[in-house]
Parts: structure tokens; sequence; C-alpha cells
């Protein structure tokens, strides 16, 4: 019977399921969610992109100023390239060494080793730190006088500044990153492997396939919706970085991003909003387009449901 | 048939891995991996252990000899000051005068939501669902503008907020995290919910059932794990959170907990053990939080993620 019903009676059940108190329920608890989602998130949102064609203070009149900020952002606004280089170099370090390096983690602890539930634990730990601490812990470890590293390489007299010198920071501030992404990343693959069918690996190794080979042609392919979760995952990671460079130096001297950029012009001493908002809508368009594509895989993972 | 139910597939497989075809250097491949699973979780635990070690030794021992040396002298007497020079008390109740309605209110609306996009076949529902989760991915930064300037101009009666706007009140945070968190809360859910079988629905509106009733004592009870999942790490989420507060609280006095640790901070001389001391205490809910609610903590973050 429960096949059949919905097909054969769609249009009566319609009729019945929806009487006028399912309709107000669905009103209220529908309308309220879908309202907030757009006075909070796709308001604004759009509202950004008209404030980008402005020039405002945040105080005086609105001047509408065409594409001027664009202009001035990409000619003269020295911070702005450099930004965006980090804001690359960021994405490459979690997408080729982090994201990467999760996935190794979660293969090895699901192989069904021994102590498997305490090493995911460990390795998750810096996932639950707000960014605004493991900047701080940076600070401990990297520091100038008292830092470990520089207590081990014996360089008293001459240390490294390896949050100062604009040439290292970010490099040590994505790392800093990576260790919370890494745990993240382990987990999400964690359960993709534990959801993948077993009996599909054993087909693999009756055919002759190794664990290399099982893994990177079968395994791994079958991961596909956690491939694409952690593929956006990593990407607007990259684009929204933000709490641990403002907690180190709030974003200056070598660790400039995009969303420093946006907030120092926002709400630093210039409020120039228009200009920050372009710099905002330049942020906006990159992460649509990486939106767009995970949506698109989503809605074809719902259709063949 | 329980193989449609996803959370509960996991828990049985990890149990028997000895169902595993033997390798062929089964116990040199195990140590090797053994070696490095323990290395790199050693290395991931020293920075938080470094900080606790820092935390417990004084200041002048720490400046003369560096982090990295023999402890002379050990106390806790930084987590007594740390805790009263920056006013954490006061810091944590405003974190979880936020955190606590932002959590229950997201998790109900999302829930209804994710109810109606994926048991009730409306029209529509599979673009809401990508409303929802595509708004949870935008970067928070493109909604600061607006958001700063429509919460000056929306008064509030003295007794909801002394700023008598909604500008500097818990109220625009508290609703800017459920606006943004929904989201990631409806495509959690909404995955979820699909995998529950729709035989139970069908029984429930023969017998008559409205929406209210299938969504609230027939669906939401059967999510209770999701639910679980989600109201830890959306807990996590926003007890960390450091831009929002920044950015729509001026009230010193209001900050939530992430921002007292600036308190510690002096204006010429910073003590780090001092700091360290604050780390640790402002890190430590959301580390127990995480030990305790381990199982569903993990979880959660799998669900939207393991889908047929």
């Amino acid at each position: 019977m429960a096949l059949t019903f919905p097909r054969r009676a769609g249009g009566r059940r319609r009729l019945r399921r929806f009487t006028r108190r399912d309709a107000v329920v669905l009103g209220l608890l529908l309308g309220i969610p879908v309202l907030l989602d757009i006075v909070i998130v796709w308001g604004p949102t759009l509202a950004s992109i008209g404030l980008s064609f402005t020039a405002w203070d945040g105080i005086g009149d609105i001047h509408w100023v065409g594409l001027d900020n664009y202009r001035n952002l990409a000619d003269n606004y020295p911070p702005f390239w450099p930004a965006v280089r980090h804001n690359i170099m960021w994405l490459l370090f979690l997408g080729l060494i982090a994201t990467p390096f999760g996935l190794l983690l979660a293969v090895l602890i699901d192989r069904g080793v021994r102590f498997s539930r305490f090493y995911q634990s460990v390795l998750y730990m810096p996932v639950v730190l707000s960014l605004a601490i493991v900047g701080f812990i940076a600070q401990l470890i990297l520091g100038t006088d008292q830092g470990v590293v520089n207590t081990v390489l014996n360089n008293h007299d001459d240390p490294i500044d390896w949050l100062g010198d604009s040439h290292l920071n970010l490099w040590m501030i994505m790392i800093a990153a990576g260790w919370r992404h890494v745990g993240y990343v382990m987990i999400l693959y964690l359960a993709g492997l534990k959801s993948v069918d077993p009996e599909l690996k054993e087909a693999a190794a009756i055919d002759g396939a190794n664990e290399r080979q099982t893994f990177f042609r079968v395994v791994f392919p079958t991961m596909r919706p956690v491939n694409v979760i952690v593929g956006v995952i990593t990407v607007i990671e990259a684009l929204r970085a933000f709490d641990i460079v403002y907690a180190v130096n709030k974003g200056r001297n070598g660790l400039e991003l995009l969303s420093v950029l946006i907030t120092d012009n926002i709400i630093g001493e210039a409020s120039r909003i228009g200009f920050g908002s372009a710099i905002a809508v330049v942020l906006l368009v990159v992460s649509l387009g990486f939106i767009v594509t995970f949506l698109v895989q989503e809605l074809r993972g719902a259709r063949d449901r | 048939m329980t193989a449609d139910i996803r959370t509960t597939a996991p828990v049985h497989r990890s149990a028997a891995p000895a169902a595993r075809p033997p390798k062929s250097h089964p116990r040199r491949g195990r140590w090797g991996v053994h070696i490095f699973l323990t290395a790199v979780s050693l290395l991931f635990l020293a920075p938080l252990l470094l900080a606790v070690y820092a935390s417990l030794r004084p200041y002048d021992e720490t400046a003369q000899h560096g982090y990295l040396s023999w402890p002379r002298h050990l106390s806790l007497d930084y987590y007594r000051r740390a805790y009263t020079e920056s006013g954490m008390g006061k810091y944590f109740t405003n974190t979880l005068l936020i955190a606590v309605p932002a959590v229950i209110v997201t998790l109900f609306l999302a829930a209804f939501v994710a109810f109606a996009v994926s048991r009730l076949r409306l029209r529509g529902g599979l673009v809401l669902l990508m409303l929802f989760t595509a708004g949870n991915l935008l970067p928070q930064q493109v909604l600061v503008t607006p958001l700063y300037v429509l919460f000056n101009k929306i008064p509030l009666p003295w007794w909801m907020s002394d700023s008598l706007t909604m500008y500097d009140s818990y109220w625009a945070v508290i609703l800017v995290n459920i606006g943004f968190q929904m989201g990631f809360c409806v495509f959690v859910l909404a995955n979820f919910m699909r995998t529950l079988p729709q035989e139970i629905l069908e029984a429930a509106i023969v017998d008559g059932a409205g929406v209210w009733t299938q969504f609230w004592r027939i669906t939401l009870p059967l999510c209770r794990p999701a639910l679980a999942a989600l109201a830890t790490l959306e807990f996590t989420w926003i007890y960390n959170d450091f831009l929002w507060a920044l950015i729509f609280i001026s009230n010193p006095d209001k900050l939530p907990i992430t921002s007292s640790l600036n308190n510690l901070r002096g204006q010429f001389f910073t003590d780090y053990n001092l700091l360290a001391a604050g780390s640790v205490l402002v890190a430590l809910p959301t580390i127990l939080v995480f030990l305790l609610l381990q199982r569903h903590f993990i979880a959660g973050l799998t669900l939207g993620s393991t889908k047929g």
C-alpha cells in the first residue's frame, strides 16, 4: 500500500493534508525562518552589492559613483593585490596540504587500528578551539623572546621573528589554521569511509586490485558527496579566514586578507563603506562561484534520491 | 531496512574491523601506522599542553629560561588571577545569554524547514533548501555593513535593550547567529530526515495527523541524535564567535567571553603566562563539551555528509 498510495491519490491527499490549521502552521513556521534568512542574509548581501557602487562614510549622504570603487581597488589600493595573493596561498595550502593530510589520517584510522578513538579525539581537539586562542598559542610557540621554536634553535641573540617577518608570518599562520582544518577534514572523511559498503572493497580485492588501487579507483570515487562537502569547506574556510589573523596582529604587515581589508574599511576610522563593500563583492563573487558548483552537485544528488 | 538510518551504520561497522582481508605485511604495517599516528597526535596535542604548562609557571622564570625549560615553581595562581582580573564570570554569562537562545531557536526553526523540505514534498522545497544552504556559505563580512545600519535604525524599548536600539544589544547578535547558522542546520537535518522511513508519516496521515503533529510528535523525536549533535556543534561555534560581537556590540560590559582575553593584555606589558591561563579557561568549556558529547559531536559533522 505504501508504494501505490502517494502516486494514485496525490491530488486528493494534498487537499486533505493541508487543512486550515496546517496552512497556518506552515505559513508561520516557514514564514519566520524565510523572513529571517532574507533579512539577515540575502537582503544585506544585495544591499552590499548596491553599496559597492557608492561612496559613503556611514553618516552623510550616499553618492553614486559607478565603478569607481572597483577601479580604485585594482589600481590604487596597495594592500588589495597582496590580500588576494594571500587568500589564494591560503586556499592552496589548505587544499593541497591540509585537506589531503586529513584524508590520509582518516584512512589510517579507518583501517581499524587500536586506540582509534584516542587518535580521533586528539586530532579533532583543535577544531573546538576558537581561532582567537589558536592565534594566541601561536604566539607562545613562535614568539621572539621566550618562544619554544627559538629556544630550540638556541638563537637568543638574533631570534627569528616568525610572526613579525612579513616573509614568514603568513606560512606560520597557515600552519596554525591547518592545525584546525586537518581535524575537521579527518572527521568528515572518517564518516565517509565508514559509509562505504565493505562489499565494494572485497569485490575489488577479488578482482586483484591492491590496496592503493582499491582506494583511488573504488573507495574515493564512491565518497563523492563527502568530497564535494570537503571541497566546499576548504574553499570557504580559505576565503573566510579572519579571526586568527586578526588575533595575531589585526591583519597587517604580511597578513593582509580580503576579509581583514573589508573589516578595516567598514569599521575602521576611515569608514569607507562603499569601498569596503566593493571588496566584499569581490569576495562574494568568488565564493558564489564555488557555492553554485556545490549546489548543482547537491541538486543532482537530491534528484537521484 | 535498518540500513536506511545512516547514523547507526557506522557504529556497527567500526566495531567489526576483523572482517577485513589479511594484508601481506600485517605486523610491520600496523606498527608503522601506530608510530605515525602517535607522532601526529603528540604534535597536535603539544601546543595545547604547552599553553597549560606555560600557565602554571611564573613570568620571571619563563622570561629567563624560555617556555621550553624545566619547571622550578608550579602554581595555579595564574588561573585565579586570570579569572578575577578579566572578569571572566560576567563574560561567560554574556556568552550563555547569546548562545543558549540562539541554539534553541536555530534548531527549532531549522528543524521545521528541514521537515517541510524533505518530508512534505512541497513545491519549491528544493529552492528553499538551496536558499538556506547557500546563505550559510557566504562570507560574513559581506553582511556586515547593511546589518550594522539596519540594527542602528531599529528602536527597542528600554526593557529590551539599554542602548534603545537593536545595535549594541544581545538581540542583534542572537538574531544574526540564528539567521546565519540556520542554513547549516537545515542542510544537515534535511539530509537526516530523508533517511527516515516515509511509511511512518504516511501511517500518521492516515490517522488524521496534522502538519504540526507530524512534525512535533512523529518526526522530531526520531531526529534526537541529529539534534543533540547539532546542538553541541552550534554551541561551540557560537561560543567561539568573534566577529559578530566585535561589530554589533560597543559596550565593553556586554562582550562575550572570546573578547575577555583582551582585558588580560596590559597597555605596556603583557604577561603571556597569565594570558595562557586565560586561554585555557576560555577553551575549557568547549573542550569539556567535546569530550563529554564526543559521540554526538562527531556524528553531527558526519550526518550531512553521509547520504545515499
